[in-house]
């Protein structure tokens, strides 16, 4: 049916789409000892597994996958190269055991390495680091050095309160601990008057508000305790040290004492090939060598106890993380979520 | 192959050929192709339906009602702005003679190299409370506060505007262009000389003559701005877009979150229907010209200033202020440019860049031609389907791709063991085809336009004669057309080139292991609020988009000059 020269250029034309095919399959082949799916930034990883890699001699491979990690490895099923999944924020954890890609370890030294309430009831994620969600306040302005959750909604702070955007999952996961401490009413009026006191519409990353505080466009502002180490330490951009300079961090509290955290953790994957290494890798994580890392690394908290945080987030003044269980929290992230929409908080203060 | 019989109404090759010799296989590949193309839409509609959504009634009641509003407004101001910008540069530098136009012409195309999500990241810096701008306006007045004076709000629906016609705008000024230097040309000078004022010719010629030409320019800058998830997010501006990915990553909701990408496609489909069905009684007749020539009225004095400033604001907006943001940080950052991953991402993103080129302009030269040799009015809707991939935000269509493709391998995988006890597990899914995949569905829609119109102007007579000299449609494709289409294939290639250096969101969730692109790169230091850290590499971006748009820029003023 097809002349000769027709098939000529269609059999060419195949040819290279098949070269090129198998050319970019070949680098898939590129594999570890232990494959991980992180949605951590690999800067942020990077030493604490060279640091595995020295001490085991297991390699390690990564792909920095943000948005649909969770997806990316149901889909592969039982294929999937990925051993580890690593990610920040309890959400992500939360839907990653939803989603069902990842399985219950039974492991001794993650047991008495992560405490309870830093771990998932049923052994499918573990966290390693911890992170404040506080209260950055104007040196300048804000007189008070205590403050808590509640507190933030109170109109005294009308206009002067700067957030990044509510659907941001940081801000998820508070709402979602008030909605776990007050219940739902309470949260709906607690987002509510926290919208009424915005200074502006909620924009830019947890650094912007710090940012804006500088800037003088508003007084108080939610953001994690990391940024503020991160900034004091800008050497490449010293205006930033200056932001930092321009605030003090307030340990927030709920009516029990303690404050909000949130966490970066590690989770198994169900079809993990190397099940044996990428077990070893997490505990090693939990361990004393990789949580030290984590200390300096990142101005986190460390999970294990015993391990010193870094100076400069012991500046921050003490931080009694909460004891409400994670998943709890993440149970109640799509009803923050809703929330969020229903008082429109990202449109920002109403009159 | 009776179903592939040239349609009525239909312009097809040979209305009157003898049955079907040599396009059969031909037709049949058209037809694969165009599925592949579909597939990842199949996905997603299946998605989409597969689940049941609890979150109808929240999405309706407070979500989408305000979501579709802002991206209506988003959708409105990027097409008045990139179509004003587009067509007021184009009409300049193609009518009049003021001095720098050739370095207009040519610079005129140089925000194409920026991507938005970086052009962002970079007005904020340039604007905000501490940056240049405001420093200067503080140090001029004595001002101490942001709260002593008043400043516009770049992170704002107004400034999403702004920002993403500034770096959206060549779409229209390329296609308007060339249609002023050529059709445009002889009609305007027909108007000179019965005494027609510039403006009149402007408005009552020019203009109608180009509105396909602006058509497919703004519609190209809409769907960008309607996938956009970077630059909206960072401003603050709750776009549809948005609302897919919160209902996704923050209620769990993929199907909700596919419902609505789906949803924007349909207001798509059908405002690029309606403006075709808008002017389906004119006709746009491609009139020949000779070599493309630029009018020669000079402008001199205040309205050469006005040219000059009119063709400069662009430029500094959408490639000027951003180059000046990340320069000024990279400046501070050179020692990555010793880090080999950096180039090794350089190298990925050339590579991966080149080769979705060369994929998409592949595909989409056979799907035209089938289209031009049967008229077969499926493959007809089929080629203007496939253009729709760059309508839905990156991530989303990438699991449309992810989806069957795993399935495909897992289902292979099975087989395999079965069979003869070797797993070879994820072939596609799990390789650079699976990007390469997505590049092409994505950006099908950069290469649609000009081979289209490249095929337009070349004579169907010449595939006649060919045939009538006993050459097969194969044949007649690389013998006569090939040669022809040259400056439209290297257009496309071109265009979709600069497109897949800046793709981010598909490439990010598809790579395998240790792949790091450009982008990829700026990514992970965006997304832990250190933009400045990826400055070096964003800066390399647009670096590799700068070339292929110059030679993008002759090539197109090249193809002007054949037709």
């Amino acid at each position: 049916m097809t002349s000769l020269r027709t098939d000529r250029f269609t059999r060419t034309a195949t040819l290279t789409l098949a070269l090129l095919g198998s050319a970019f399959a070949a680098t898939a082949a590129v594999a570890a000892d232990v494959n991980i799916y992180t949605s951590r930034q690999p800067e942020l990883i990077q030493p604490v597994l060279d640091a595995f890699t020295e001490e085991t001699g297991l390699s390690t491979a990564t792909i920095f996958i943000d948005k649909g990690l969770e997806e990316r490895v149901k889909a592969e099923g039982a294929n999937s190269p990925a051993d580890l999944i690593m990610t920040v924020d309890i959400g992500r954890l939360d839907a990653a055991k939803q989603a069902g890609v990842v399985q219950p370890v039974d492991s001794a030294v993650l047991a008495e390495n992560i405490p309870d309430s830093f771990r998932d009831g049923e052994n499918e994620w573990f966290a390693l680091t911890a992170r404040g969600r506080v209260v950055y306040a104007s040196k300048e302005r804000v007189d008070t050095d205590a403050i808590s959750y509640e507190e933030l909604a109170d109109p005294k702070w009308k206009g002067r309160l700067c957030t990044r955007s509510g659907q941001h999952q940081y801000n998820i996961a508070l709402i979602a601990a008030y909605i776990a401490h007050h219940g739902e009413e309470a949260a709906r009026d607690w987002v509510t008057g926290l919208r009424d006191n915005l200074a502006r519409r909620p924009e830019g990353g947890d650094r912007d508000q710090a940012k804006a505080i500088f800037a003088g466009e508003c007084d108080i502002a939610i953001g994690n305790t990391y940024y503020v180490g991160q900034m004091t330490t800008n050497e490449k951009e010293p205006e930033q040290k200056e932001w930092a300079k321009a605030i003090k961090v307030i340990m927030p509290t709920f009516d029990n004492g303690l404050t909000h955290v949130n966490v970066s953790g590690v989770a198994l994957a169900k079809n993990a090939p190397n099940k044996e290494n990428a077990i070893k890798l997490m505990e090693f994580l939990s361990g004393d060598t990789a949580q030290k890392i984590y200390a300096e690394l990142n101005y986190e908290y460390p999970v294990e106890p015993g391990i010193e945080t870094s100076d400069l987030v012991k500046s921050f003044g003490e931080l009694k993380p909460d004891t409400l269980a994670l998943d709890e929290v993440a149970a109640h992230r799509t009803k923050a979520s809703e929330i969020v929409d229903e008082v429109n908080y990202d449109g920002g203060p109403q009159s | 192959m009776s179903a592939i019989r040239p349609a009525r109404g239909w312009p097809a090759i040979l209305p009157m050929r003898r049955k079907g010799k040599g396009d059969g296989g031909y037709v049949a590949t058209a037809l694969v192709l165009a599925a592949l193309v579909a597939m990842p839409f199949l996905a997603l509609i299946w998605l989409a339906v597969s689940g049941t959504s609890s979150n109808w009634s929240h999405l309706a009641t407070t979500i989408l009602p305000e979501a579709s509003l802002v991206t209506a407004e988003l959708m409105l101001g990027v097409a008045l702005l990139t179509g004003t910008m587009g067509v007021v540069t184009a009409w300049l530098v193609a009518t009049f003679d003021f001095p720098g136009r050739r370095l207009f012409s040519w610079a005129l195309v140089l925000p194409l190299a920026v991507p938005t999500y970086i052009a962002a990241y970079a007005f904020v810096e340039f604007l905000h409370f501490a940056g240049p701008v405001q420093t200067a306006i503080r140090a001029l007045f004595g001002y101490s506060s942001s709260r002593d004076y008043w400043f516009p709000e770049i992170r704002s629906l107004p400034g999403a505007v702004l920002i993403l016609s500034s770096v959206l705008y060549p779409y229209v000024y390329l296609t308007v262009r060339m249609v002023f230097l050529m059709q445009g040309r002889k009609a305007a000078d027909v108007a000179r000389t019965l005494g027609a004022s510039q403006a009149t010719i402007f408005l009552r010629i020019l203009l109608p003559l180009a509105r396909p030409a602006i058509a497919v320019g703004v519609t190209l800058a809409l769907m960008e701005a309607v996938n956009d998830i970077g630059a909206v997010e960072f401003l603050g501006v709750r776009t549809l877009t948005f609302a897919v990915y919160s209902t996704w990553l923050n209620r769990g909701d993929l199907y909700g979150a596919t419902q609505i990408a789906l949803l924007m496609l349909a207001v798509i489909v059908l405002l690029v229907t309606i403006e075709r069905l808008a002017r389906r009684q004119q006709r746009f007749t491609l009139g020949r010209s000779d070599r493309p020539q630029p009018g020669s009225e000079r402008l001199s004095g205040g309205r050469g200033f006005l040219a000059v400033a009119a063709c400069a604001l662009p430029i500094i907006l959408g490639f000027a202020i951003p180059l000046l943001v990340l320069g000024d940080y990279a400046l501070r950052r050179l020692d990555q440019l010793a880090d080999p991953q950096l180039w090794r991402a350089f190298r990925h993103t050339v590579a991966l860049a080149s080769i979705t080129g060369l994929v998409t302009v592949t595909v989409g030269f056979l799907l035209a031609y089938g289209v031009r040799l049967t008229g077969s009015k499926r493959l007809v809707l089929m080629s203007r389907l496939a253009v729709l991939g760059y309508a839905v935000p990156g991530t989303v269509l990438a699991i449309g791709i992810l989806i069957p493709l795993a399935g495909l391998d897992n289902f292979v995988d099975a087989r395999m063991r079965e069979t003869f006890d070797v797993s070879t597990g994820l072939l596609l899914s799990g390789s650079g085809f699976a990007i390469v995949y997505a590049g092409f569905v994505r950006f099908m829609a950069m290469g649609h336009g000009s081979l289209e119109s490249g095929f337009a102007k070349v004579s169907t007579h010449l595939d006649m004669a060919a045939r009538t000299l006993g050459r097969a449609p194969g044949a007649t494709l690389i013998e006569v057309l090939l040669p022809l289409m040259r400056p439209a294939l290297l257009t496309a290639f071109l265009l979709v080139f600069v497109e897949a250096s800046k793709e981010l969101s598909a490439t990010i969730l598809l790579r395998p292991f240790d792949f790091e692109t450009l982008a990829t790169f700026v990514y992970a230091q965006t997304s832990r609020s250190a933009f400045e850290e990826g400055a070096v590499a964003a800066l390399l971006i647009v670096l590799v988009g700068i070339l292929p748009v110059a030679i993008l820029n002759r090539s197109i003023l090249a193809e002007t000059a054949r037709s």
